[in-house]
């Protein structure tokens, strides 16, 4: 198996603090990695420090067999990784129409075909050529975040950073948002590297995931391993039991 | 047995609430009814279902330009519609609290948290003020913040959001409110930080024989929490269900918001979504 994302040693330090603490982790092609963790644990400072939006000061990071360092990615990165962030009330210009959005990265990476690939993008996430020039703040949580995948997707990438892509929709809506990300990693045989704090989102979604704990990761194990219980880390046995709901003792 | 007792805490009939807007009138809520003795009643339902808005109006949060109307809206008998301005506000905080969703919004930025209890405690009663802060750091210590002398002069910012929340609790339950609604009061925290504030909340309400109103959009949570679930779809109860019923519920809506949820274990692919029909809306 090739490697999509390799990440060796990584550390990522605000002044004193070390957000990243040595973290080191192996993303083969085509698979769906998560990574669990609370608030603090680091789990969103990974996905930056990939992205390029956290400079790391420590550590090797190779994206489809070609090295990164810092903060600097070429163009070409763009083309290959892609993000979808948490809030879609946060990552949508307010004042760009769903055309102008889809339309920048696609002029930015140079491509010509622009009217098929905003008509087929819309399809693709469920909406219709109906939502393309309203503005998001005539949009629902729901469809602003089939946009942001929209975006993500337009470019064709062959990696996708999900951070908490469903943790502001409702439960009804993030069933449909979870769905459409699997048949767009189906259709297009993308790699997900995708970060939550819902173990059963994760144990959904993905094969394998990482724990995190205060910037470490903690252990990684198969999503098998959750059904079994075999893992070794009290933390995620605390994580696990959590996502079970409450229990009166 | 005495008629107050006799009377349920919190009755509810017709409840509807109106706002107005440029498009016309919308109704958030429409013809909500409910009575609620000491238990705990989840609310459960989408954004939009109009959950919130009826916690609102029994607490009297409601903007001034929305309208409610209610054949019945009675606190232990009393009818809120038509209570003065002052003596609704003598009840707000002194017998009907609310804890709201993220305490990051809802505590004062500007005051230590010490001084917002003792704020609340001495609107409502006449106290000393060492035995205010007593109480203060007596409540704090109730839920479970270890170090209450500490946390009692720090501002909000300081602490973590489960810590704010705990705070947020405290502050409502120092007088000793009959009913406490609480509106999503851990969808903003971590998950495993979540329990901790639920386990809280869970014993204090039973200690102290409150009412609860839990509002939330997690049916599943609502139902290891509370003894009945009202299911809210666009400003109507569309299910009541004692929680030990739930996997006998029977409206569509119910059992997709119980299906739509993935869990570790069970492998769907695709997960099954709502299909939302335009009939239960009507």
């Amino acid at each position: 198996m090739t490697s999509a994302v390799s990440i060796r040693d990584m550390s990522v330090i605000y002044d004193e603090f070390a957000a990243l603490d040595h973290v080191s982790l192996e993303v083969t092609q085509g698979e769906s990695f998560g990574i669990v963790g609370e608030s603090g644990s680091g789990k969103s400072t990974l996905l930056r420090a990939i992205a390029g939006l956290a400079s790391f000061s420590q550590g090797q990071l190779t994206v489809d067999g070609r090295s990164y360092s810092g903060s600097r990615r070429d163009q070409e990165f763009y083309r290959t990784v892609q993000m979808v962030f948490q809030d879609p009330y946060g990552s949508l210009h307010p004042r760009q129409t769903v055309d102008r959005l889809l339309l920048e990265p696609l002029v930015i990476h140079g491509f010509t075909d622009i009217e098929t690939r905003i008509h087929r993008a819309l399809d693709e996430v469920g909406l219709g050529a109906g939502f393309r020039f309203r503005y998001s703040h005539q949009l629902s949580g729901g469809q602003r975040q089939r946009i942001a995948i929209a975006r993500a997707l337009i470019l064709e990438p062959k990696i996708l950073l999900l951070d908490e892509p469903t943790s502001a929709l409702d439960a009804s809506i993030q069933a449909e948002i979870l769905n459409l990300l699997e048949q767009a990693r189906r259709d297009r045989n993308l790699t997900f590297v995708m970060v939550s704090h819902d173990l059963g989102v994760i144990s959904h979604m993905c094969e394998r995931l990482a724990v995190m704990k205060s910037g470490k990761v903690v252990e990684t194990v198969a999503r098998d391993a959750l059904e079994s219980r075999s893992f070794s880390a009290d933390y995620t046995r605390q994580l696990l039991m959590a996502s079970e709901g409450f229990r009166r003792d | 047995m005495s008629t107050l007792t006799d009377q349920p805490l919190l009755a509810v009939d017709d409840l509807r609430v109106t706002f107005p807007t440029r498009t016309g009138e919308v109704e958030a809520v429409r013809g909500v009814s409910f009575t609620l003795g000491k238990e705990r009643l989840g609310i459960v339902g989408e954004s939009g279902s109009g959950k919130s808005q009826t916690g609102r109006a029994i607490m009297g949060l409601t903007p001034s330009q929305a309208r409610i109307t209610a054949k019945t809206l009675a606190f232990r008998g009393r009818n809120l519609l038509e209570m003065p301005a002052s003596e609704r506000r003598h009840l707000r905080g002194k017998q009907v609290a609310m804890i709201l969703q993220d305490p990051k919004y809802s505590l004062n930025p500007v005051m230590t948290i010490g001084r917002q209890i003792i704020e609340t405690l001495k609107t409502h009663e006449k106290v000393s003020n060492a035995e205010a802060k007593a109480r203060t750091l007596a409540m704090l210590e109730a839920v479970q913040i270890r170090d209450p002398e500490r946390v009692f002069s720090l501002y909000p910012h300081e602490v973590s959001g489960g810590m704010g929340q705990r705070v947020m609790i405290a502050m409502m339950l120092i007088c000793g409110p009959e009913l406490l609604i609480a509106d999503e009061p851990t969808s903003a925290l971590d998950v495993t930080v979540q329990l901790e504030v639920l386990a809280i909340l869970d014993k204090l309400v039973a200690e102290r024989g409150m009412g609860l109103i839990f509002i939330s959009h997690d049916l599943r949570l609502v139902s290891s929490f509370c003894n009945r679930v009202l299911v809210m779809y666009a400003g109507r109860v569309v299910e009541e269900l004692a929680t030990a019923d739930l996997s006998q519920a029977k409206h569509p809506y119910t059992r997709g918001l119980l299906n739509c949820l993935p869990t570790i274990g069970s492998d769907r692919h695709p997960l099954p979504v709502l299909d939302r029909k335009p009939e239960w809306a009507l």
